[in-house]
């Protein structure tokens, strides 16, 4: 009973320790609008660290900011040579993996952040992709290619250094989200560490929407699909006759 | 210029897109092949899912099929008739091949197996056609004057009953050999995702002994309703039609296919044969050299449980 007392009482004193630095923090947009010339868009994630005492003189503060897209179920795919010929042989289903993750930092990130505290945060790339209960042995390649693919298409972008932090206070960065982005809410996170600890964090939102024509297509195609179908059918037939018919009233 | 695509999710090049609908709009108009065979690969490499890949191609094929036919009903080279029963036998086969497809995605490696089917289909059909293209060609640079022999196979299939007069194919033979080609392609598109003209032309040239001119009306006629009616399976069952998707490649694809149909008539039917043996030996040739070459990137992402 005593020893929890006191595990508790030390708790409060390291939570009261590190609610001394807290982050305020802004963005330049909390909402992005994909139009039918949405070419992916930029957003200022910018704030500042809010404090009630002077910051400790033996260590460096340091800024992570993530953002993350829905996550979606997806299939990873190996081939081997059989017979001669490349197929796909092994698969793993991953339960959950983001479909946009951007990481961003002061420094570099083993400086940043603890492995153990980047476990327990999911800040890193492979901790944001859920994949468990499958049976293929090397279950790690599967992941890293998951990782691979995704950013070379710009998906996951992985950028050390990125967040520029003045006189241990202000703090910004840019994040590029690409064209082909799926819609939802982008949870957008910062963290302050110090020691390579989480001392504070911060979220909020980004949605991300089809408006006006897109919108109207993406509804229709879900919620009247025969009808999307049989209009999608008379545009086809519709300029096949036009097509047609100019060409032979320019023949004369 | 990029245009997003609400059903796809990516952003693409408008211009590429109607650059590609006119390629494959010209080679559709001339030879009477829906084009899918070679518009669905394209559309994979540009990034598109193939599951809308897929499903939207069968919908821009409608298009460029229903400009086609109408430039060949007005120089009356389709046989509506015979196009009716090849028909028939396609819904027929189409609904058999979903049902396959289904059942070769439970087992899995359906991809292989499409990949494969092309190879072996592509393979087969391209080197019969330009042999045989070649040398009437021959024949007829070394001997202008000859009327070429007429092809009519005097075998088993007019031993065949339940004749039919096809008056446009200036033909008179049994319902079955049609109904057969007609089931079989339809299968075969509704496994490979295409409107199966690359394999009805030759099959109507060869099998059922069709004029070549009026074989290329008659395949776009057919090929309407097949993917006709795979696009409204697919936007009903998967919602992977995308219309703006669509709307681009059938702009390109339906002027595309006009200005095909008009440079077909000026090609002896022999040299529209070869060409059309070289495109499709090239297809096959890409295909064969994916499957044996090992590629630089052993692992791909997919959507777990769709079926393309």
């Amino acid at each position: 009973m005593i020893r929890a007392a006191l595990i508790l009482l030390g708790w409060t004193v390291l939570s009261a320790q590190a609610a001394a630095e807290t982050v305020v923090a802004g963005l330049s947009r909390d909402a992005i609008s994909i139009t039918t010339n949405f070419e992916g868009s930029e957003i200022l994630i910018f704030g500042a660290v809010s404090r009630t005492a002077p910051p400790p003189p033996d260590s460096v503060l340091h800024v992570i900011v993530t953002v993350e897209g829905p996550p979606r179920p997806v299939t990873v795919r190996r081939k081997a040579r059989r017979f001669g010929i490349w197929v796909n042989t092994d698969a793993i289903d991953v339960d959950a993996a983001p479909t946009f993750y951007a990481v961003a930092s002061t420094s570099g990130f083993d400086l940043v952040i603890t492995a153990t505290e980047d476990l327990r945060q999911r800040v890193s790339i492979p901790t944001a992709i859920r994949a468990v209960g499958t049976n293929v042995g090397d279950q790690d390649s599967f992941i890293r290619a998951l990782v691979r693919i995704r950013t070379a298409e710009d998906l996951y972008q992985f950028n050390e250094g990125a967040v520029t932090l003045r006189d241990q206070t202000l703090f910004d960065t840019s994040i590029r989200l690409p064209a082909n982005l799926v819609e939802g809410d982008y949870r957008t996170r910062i963290f302050l560490t110090r020691d390579g600890e989480v001392i504070d964090a911060y979220s909020q939102s980004i949605t991300v929407r089809k408006v006006g024509l897109e919108r109207w297509i993406y509804n229709l195609a879900h919620e009247q699909p025969l009808a999307y179908g049989i209009l999608s059918l008379a545009i086809a037939i519709a300029a096949g006759w036009l097509a047609s018919a100019v060409f032979r009233y320019l023949r004369g | 210029m990029q245009i997003y695509l609400p059903i796809a999710e990516v952003s693409v090049n408008a211009f590429l897109l109607l650059g590609l609908g006119g390629i494959v709009g010209v080679l559709s108009g001339m030879f009477g092949v829906g084009g899918g065979f070679l518009m669905t690969p394209l559309l994979f490499f540009i990034g598109i899912p193939p599951a809308v890949a897929v499903a939207t191609e069968a919908n821009q094929i409608v298009a460029s099929s229903f400009s086609g036919v109408l430039a060949h009903l007005r120089r009356k080279t389709v046989d509506l008739r015979m196009g009716t029963v090849l028909l028939v036998g396609g819904l027929v086969g189409a609904a058999i091949g979903v049902q396959i497809f289904a059942a070769l995605s439970r087992i899995g490696q359906v991809d292989l197996l499409v990949r494969l089917s092309y190879v072996v289909f592509l393979g087969i059909i391209g080197s019969l056609m330009f042999v045989e293209s070649v040398r009437a060609i021959r024949r007829s640079r070394a001997n202008p004057d000859a009327v070429p022999a007429p092809r009519r196979q005097r075998g088993w299939i007019h031993a065949l009953p339940f004749k039919m007069r096809f008056r446009t194919s200036g033909l008179y033979i049994s319902v079955i050999p049609p109904l057969m080609v007609g089931f079989f392609v339809g299968i075969l598109a509704a496994i490979m995702g295409v409107g199966g003209g690359f394999v009805m032309v030759p099959a109507m040239i060869y099998l059922l002994g069709m004029p070549t001119k009026v074989v290329v009306g008659t395949s776009l006629f057919q090929i309407i309703f097949v993917t006709g009616f795979a696009t409204l399976m697919h936007a009903t069952t998967n919602f992977t039609v995308d219309m703006v998707l669509a709307v681009l490649l059938l702009v390109g694809g339906v002027v595309g296919a006009q200005i095909g149909a008009r440079i077909g008539v000026y090609l002896k039917a022999e040299q529209l044969r070869v060409l059309l043996a070289i495109m499709v030996l090239a297809v096959c040739g890409k295909l064969a050299f994916d499957l044996l070459v090992m590629p630089a990137e052993l692992y791909s992402l997919g959507t777990p449980g769709a079926a393309h």
